[in-house]
Formats: structure tokens, sequence, C-alpha cells
């Protein structure tokens, strides 16, 4: 327990640096770029959506600088994140409908990358020497590849040549979105490029790390004894592996912040309308409100992600526990 | 101590070639470079010929010398970040693992709040904030680039300093009442090479990741010729649809080059690290020669000895 508790205060302490980071870095630029943001919209849009992203970005010109902190918190407590500028709604809304896209799309690769990893890796530090070996630079060599670009290739192979898939959105224009079984198959269909390039892209770090865990794991004697005893060779493996694992699911929470952040860019290449491609948009715009508002909601489903993963290393390694109890 | 080892398996040996390759064409690059890569001077749209290896642009501009001109940018941004960061996180890792106690709790802290935050969208918002100056400027960008990129390092570094602090070299320093800095600077950092080369070559990768994102987003000076310019570039002129390859894979391949070359490197200074996987990476040939079981054996993984030394008895079946 005294871990969680420990991962917690951290998660919490990293949420208040990014929303004051979020807070500061409008003040501390060159130039106060929202308030030249704010002059040159004044024309385009109304007092009251004004009056919005002063409030959301706590700039009321006559304030200090603590009351004008004090008020940001205000309104973020009241989950007023301002007024996105090109789309003349509120942050809050336009992300209600982006953030599940990317939860959905991100989740499910990574979860997918992990699984896949893992058993390639146990696999290949129980057979090291042999010719699976030559998977490891080829491996290396697609990690190494920016995830744009690699979406950009499958897109260009598997989409638009071989016509295997179909190649931009997440679902068929077609069907109407909703609890129903077209849909879903539909959603299937649209994402299966998405997952296949975040899942290439990231599978590489999972294999490496679990091969070399299963190596040094196989010299320990629990291993030795374990065939001794005569039991069959799958079993001895799996016995090997869920001990090697327990590193790559403690690394987890790592990686989880790193793959989100190359899978941002996979939603722009294949046209996902997830959070990236927004992020994308409000760049190309200068959106500030929404830029940031992207900013805050990424770093808190990471942090959330990051807790998740913390709870099942919890769960699957019992010295963690008995630590809490001694 | 001789002189240092240099890990020898072939992997490092193709790793250092192909890092090697590109850090000769960063510097020769843009003068090898056939073509002015802004001026549009030639017909459109061309596909590769002799004259334009890798085709044209859609306006006109030849891609072969972008890809020249571009290596320059690339990896001088990533080399800046690269050493900003590790000297920040050798800084951050050292005195952490060393000094322990309330300095290594709010050190930790702040490494793993950079740690938690998603690197990229950080990026993008400080970057998206600054004036059209800083987004020209490699060494501005290389400095954001390494606030993102330094945390992870001065992690491991932390820890492989407080598995040092305690060992009798240091303890004798202590007694002989060497300064901390100076235990910190001589006697603990340079048993830190391997680990901080590998952590350098880490944030390197990491930079050319992070500078390319950012270019293909938009978010550097587009006067500035850079991979990930060329395929902003490219994806606005929808070459991807157009099929016209020559315009965004060679950019692509290039940083995937570098990519695989500088993890290759940290592989070799992995396996130096851990005798084992440097005895499980030999081929069987290899083993044979040097008196191993031609099969990797179940309970223990040697430690190959052949690669460790290099007198003249063992250099004829070292790991070459």
């Amino acid at each position: 327990m005294r871990m969680l508790a420990r991962r917690l205060s951290l998660y919490v302490v990293t949420a208040w640096v990014a929303i004051t980071v979020n807070f500061l870095l409008p003040r501390l630029m060159p130039g106060n770029p929202v308030q030249t943001l704010i002059g040159k919209m004044t024309g385009q849009i109304t007092p009251q959506q004004v009056q919005a992203i002063r409030l959301a970005f706590g700039m009321d010109l006559n304030q200090n600088l603590w009351d004008q902190y004090m008020g940001y918190w205000h309104q973020l407590l009241l989950g007023n994140l301002g007024v996105s500028i090109t789309l003349s709604t509120p942050v809050a809304t336009v992300l209600a409908s982006a953030v599940p896209w990317t939860v959905g799309l991100i989740g499910v690769s990574t979860i997918l990358s992990f699984i896949i990893g893992t058993f390639a890796g146990a696999l290949l530090g129980w057979f090291r020497g042999s010719r699976l070996d030559s998977i490891i630079p080829v491996a290396t060599f697609f990690q190494a590849v920016p995830y744009f670009f690699l979406g950009t290739v499958v897109l260009l192979v598997f989409g638009s040549n071989l016509h295997w898939f179909p190649v931009l959105g997440a679902y068929s224009p077609s069907v109407t979105p909703g609890m129903h079984w077209d849909f879903v198959l539909s959603l299937i269909r649209y994402g299966q490029l998405p997952v296949i390039t975040i899942v290439l892209s990231s599978i590489a770090g999972w294999m490496l790390g679990m091969r070399n865990m299963m190596i040094t794991m196989i010299a320990e004697d629990f291993v030795l004894m374990a065939v001794a005893k005569g039991l069959p060779r799958r079993k001895v493996i799996m016995h090997a592996a869920r001990n090697a694992v327990l590193p790559s699911v403690a690394n987890l929470s790592l990686a989880i912040g790193l793959v989100v952040s190359g899978a941002l860019l996979v939603e722009l290449v294949f046209n996902y309308p997830g959070v990236g491609n927004l992020l994308l948009q409000a760049v190309q715009n200068e959106d500030y409100p929404l830029i940031q508002g992207i900013f805050l909601i990424i770093t808190m489903t990471v942090l959330g992600a990051n807790l998740l993963a913390d709870v099942l290393y919890f769960i699957l390694d019992p010295r963690t526990r008995t630590e809490a109890a001694v | 101590m001789s002189a240092v080892r240099l890990p020898r398996s072939p992997k490092v040996l193709v790793g250092a070639g192909i890092v090697g390759f590109f850090v000769i064409l960063t510097v020769v690059g843009p003068w090898l470079a056939p073509d002015n890569p802004s001026a549009t001077i030639f017909p459109p749209n061309l596909t590769p010929s002799a004259s334009h290896w890798l085709g044209t642009t859609t306006l006109g501009q030849d891609i072969f010398s972008q890809l020249l001109v571009g290596a320059r940018a690339t990896m001088v941004v990533a080399l800046v970040a690269g050493v900003v960061a590790t000297i920040f996180s050798m800084t951050v890792g050292v005195a952490a693992g060393y000094l322990g106690g309330k300095t290594d709790d709010g050190l930790s802290l702040l490494s793993n709040v950079f740690l938690a935050i998603p690197g990229l969208p950080l990026l993008i918002v400080i970057d998206s904030y600054l004036p059209a100056g800083g987004r020209s400027n490699a060494f501005a960008i290389g400095l954001i680039i390494s606030l993102t990129g330094w945390a992870w390092g001065a992690r491991v570094l932390r820890a492989q300093t407080m598995s040092l602090r305690n060992r009798d070299f240091v303890e004798a320093a202590r007694i002989i009442g060497e300064s901390r800095r100076r235990i910190m600077l001589f006697e603990i950092a340079p048993n830190l090479l391997p680990v901080l080369a590998s952590s350098l070559l880490f944030t390197i990768l990491y930079s050319i990741g992070a500078y390319v994102t950012l270019a293909y987003v938009g978010l550097t000076s587009t006067a500035v010729w850079n991979w990930g310019t060329m395929m902003f570039w490219a994806q606005a002129n929808n070459a991807p649809l157009a099929n016209e390859w020559y315009w965004f894979v060679p950019p692509g391949i290039c940083i995937a080059l570098i990519g695989t070359g500088l993890a290759l490197m940290n592989f070799g200074i992995d396996e130096f690290i851990n005798p084992r996987l440097r005895a499980a990476g030999l081929s069987s040939k290899v083993r044979r020669a040097s008196g191993l079981p031609r099969r990797p054996r179940l309970g223990y993984t040697p430690v190959a000895r052949s690669a460790l030394r290099t007198s003249p008895t063992t250099t004829k079946i070292g790991v070459r």
C-alpha cells in the first residue's frame, strides 16, 4: 500500500506542476501571446467569449499574479477551460467528443503491443542464440521509425495501393454511430491500420526488455529446479516468464507517456477524430485555449493510465504487499 | 585499469558505421548538395532521374538537395539536445544518488514529475508560444527538447551512483578526506561512463524523433531545411496519396537508419555492462570456438571470457 500511496502522491504533484506550467507559460513567453491574440480576435468573437477566455486563462488585468492563479484554479475546478477560438465552442465540449476516440485507439494498441511483445520477448529470451535473434534488428528498425512516417507508409501500401483496409476516418460514413453491431464492425475495420501502426512502432521495446529479463531469469536456480523436476518445457518457459514479466509491468507506466506522444500523430495520418488530430489543427490555427486544454487533458489521462499500471503491478507482485505489512 | 575496452560485436560495428556515415553527411551534406534546396527553378513533380536523383517537389525544388542539406539541422539540434540533457541528467542523477536524504527526495521527485508528463504535448505547447525567431534557432529548439528528455537518464544514473557510493574505493576517498565534489567528479563519474554513453545515445535518439516531429507538425521554421520539414511539405502537398514515395520516404528512412544505428551501439553498451547478454548474442560458430556449449544451455548463461580479454591467445576467437 505504501508503494501505491507514494505513486499517487507523485501523480498529484505532477498534475499540479502541469497545471501550473499551463498557467505560467502564456505569461512567461515573450510578447504575451494570449493578450495579443485577444486583441486580434476582439472584432471576430463576441465580448462574452473574450470574457470566457480571459476567465479561463485567469487574465483579469486588475489582479496580481497570485490572484490570477487562484482565479485560474477556480475556473479549472468548475470545468471551464475557455472557449476554442476557431470552433467558438467551449474547450471542454470539444474535448469530450475527441477523448474517447484517443483513449480507445491508444488503449487497445498498447494492450495488444504489450501482450504480443512480451510473449515474443519470452520466446526470444528462451531460444537465445538461435535464428529467432534476427528479429531483433528488424524490430529495432521499426522502433526507430517515427510513428507518423510508419503510419504514412502503412497507409500508402495497405490502404491506397492494396485496398485491404479503409484509410481515412474512424468509421464508415454510411453507418450511424450508436450501440449496434454494424457500427462496432465498422469501428474495427477502420481501426485496424492505426492500431497496426502503433503496435509495430511500440512492440520492440517490450520484446527486447522481456528478452533481456528472460535471459537473466534463466540463470536463476528455480528454473533449473523446474527442469530437474521434469516439468514439460512449455511449463518451464511459463514459470520463468511469469517472473521475468515484472520489470516490464513496472515499466508500463513509464512507457505510456511515450506511446501516447507517438500515437497522437498517427491520428493525424489516418484522420482519426481524436485528440491528436485536434491538437494539430489547434496548433495550425494558433488556438491557444484549445492547445492548453488538450495538454491538460492528455496529461491527466496519462497520469490516470500510469496509476492503473501501478495498481496492476501491485496486484501482480506480492513483494509490494508484504513490504507494506512489515 | 587498462585502456577502455570497446565492445566489438558486429552489432556495434554496424551501428557505429551507420552513425559515422550520417555524422560525415552532417558536415559535408550542404556542400555536396547539387542545388539550392529552396530554389523553385525546376519543372514540378519530376520522378527520380539521373539529373534529379529523388525527383522534384510540387514547387520544383530538388528533393535530393533538401535531403543532403536537411541532415545538418536535424543532427545539430539532436546533438545540442542530447548533450545538454545528458549534462543535466548527470548533474541531477549523481547528486541525488550520492548525497541521498532530502536532496535525493527533491531531485527524484523532479525527475519523476518530468517522466510522468507526456513529452510531446508539452513540447508542442511550449513551441507553439515561441516567436518565429525562436523556431528557426537550432539552439533554442534543442534546449526545449532537452527539457523534456533529461529525466530518464537522471533516473538511470541515480541508480548506478547509489550502487557505487558504498564501494570500497569511494569509502577510501571519503576517509582520506576528499571533498564531496571531488568524489562525485573524479571517483564516481568515470565509473558511470558506460551508463552515461548509453544515456547520451538514447537521448540523441529521442531528440531526433522530437525535432522531426515538431517540424512535421509545422512548429519549426519552414525556412530551415530538416527531414521533418521535408515530410511536412510532402504531407501538405498530398505526396503520400499521390504515390510520390520519393518525396517522403527518403527522409523517413534516414531517420530510421540513424535510430537503428544508435540503438545497435546501445546494445553493444548493454552487453558491455551485462556479460550474460553478450554470451546470449553469440552465434553458434563463435560459441564453439570459444569453448562454450553450442546451444545455449539451461540454468546459466556463461560469460564469454574471450569477449572480455584481448590477449594474443584469444583475439583469434574474439567476437567479430
